[in-house]
């Protein structure tokens, strides 16, 4: 009984998070901001996956999580590299 | 036996909702693009980590063994983050306000940013 509700308090917790990074992302003021928050929200997103898993009851949606946990590393590093040197892959 | 993994479960499901929470409050309430590098990194790793590690916990204790999906994830996300954080630290060192250096001091990516100045060997002003 205690978990529902800590899960509760988890998933407001994260979806907080995601709203301020979305402000963040409005607010910008360099563009390496934009580039955190987007990366950020893929993390809190990647918690909220795996937060409605354990809350629904089902124990397959771990592939999601993973992959969205990579979707989001490699985007961030591709910007990031494209913004450095122009061109991604050499 | 439940009860002690449900204990554990809650507390780290408290501490990465916080972790979450605080780590996105100081990426918007941060000065410099250099310190709000050190905000979302906590959230990501203790954040998401607890969060996946509340999950393991829970389904132990549903399933009566150790699942290593979770643990996966979290092991991604620990080896990621400073990778992403140090892409991004050499994209905000690149865009830094400084003169710029001549053509035999670049390396393969353009330009090396000026180093910062040390206040304990320059003069006092």
């Amino acid at each position: 009984m205690i978990l529902d509700y800590a899960l509760d308090f988890a998933i407001g917790c994260f979806a907080l998070g995601l709203l301020l990074n979305l402000w963040r992302l409005a607010t910008a003021p360099t563009l390496i901001d934009r580039v955190l928050a987007v990366d950020t929200m893929a993390i809190n997103v990647t918690a909220l996956i795996v937060l409605y898993t354990a809350h629904s009851g089902a124990a397959f949606s771990f592939e999601a999580a993973i992959l969205f946990a990579m979707t989001g590393f490699v985007s961030t590093v591709a910007f990031c590299k494209y913004l450095l040197r122009g061109n991604i892959i050499e | 036996m439940s009860t002690v993994f449900e204990l554990l479960a809650a507390s780290l499901l408290v501490i990465g909702g916080l972790f979450a929470v605080i780590g996105s409050w100081g990426l918007l309430r941060l000065k410099d693009p250099m310190q709000r590098l050190h905000a979302p990194t906590k959230a990501s790793t203790i954040g998401v980590g607890s969060a996946l590690f509340a999950s393991a916990f829970d389904l132990w204790q549903l399933e009566g063994r150790l699942t290593a999906q979770e643990i996966l994830v979290a092991l991604f996300l620990f080896v990621t983050a400073p990778l992403a954080a140090l892409m991004m630290a050499r994209v905000a060192m690149a865009s830094l306000p400084h003169p710029p250096l001549p053509p035999s001091a670049s390396g393969p990516d353009g330009p090396e940013p000026a180093p910062p100045a040390d206040p304990a060997t320059s003069a006092p002003r």
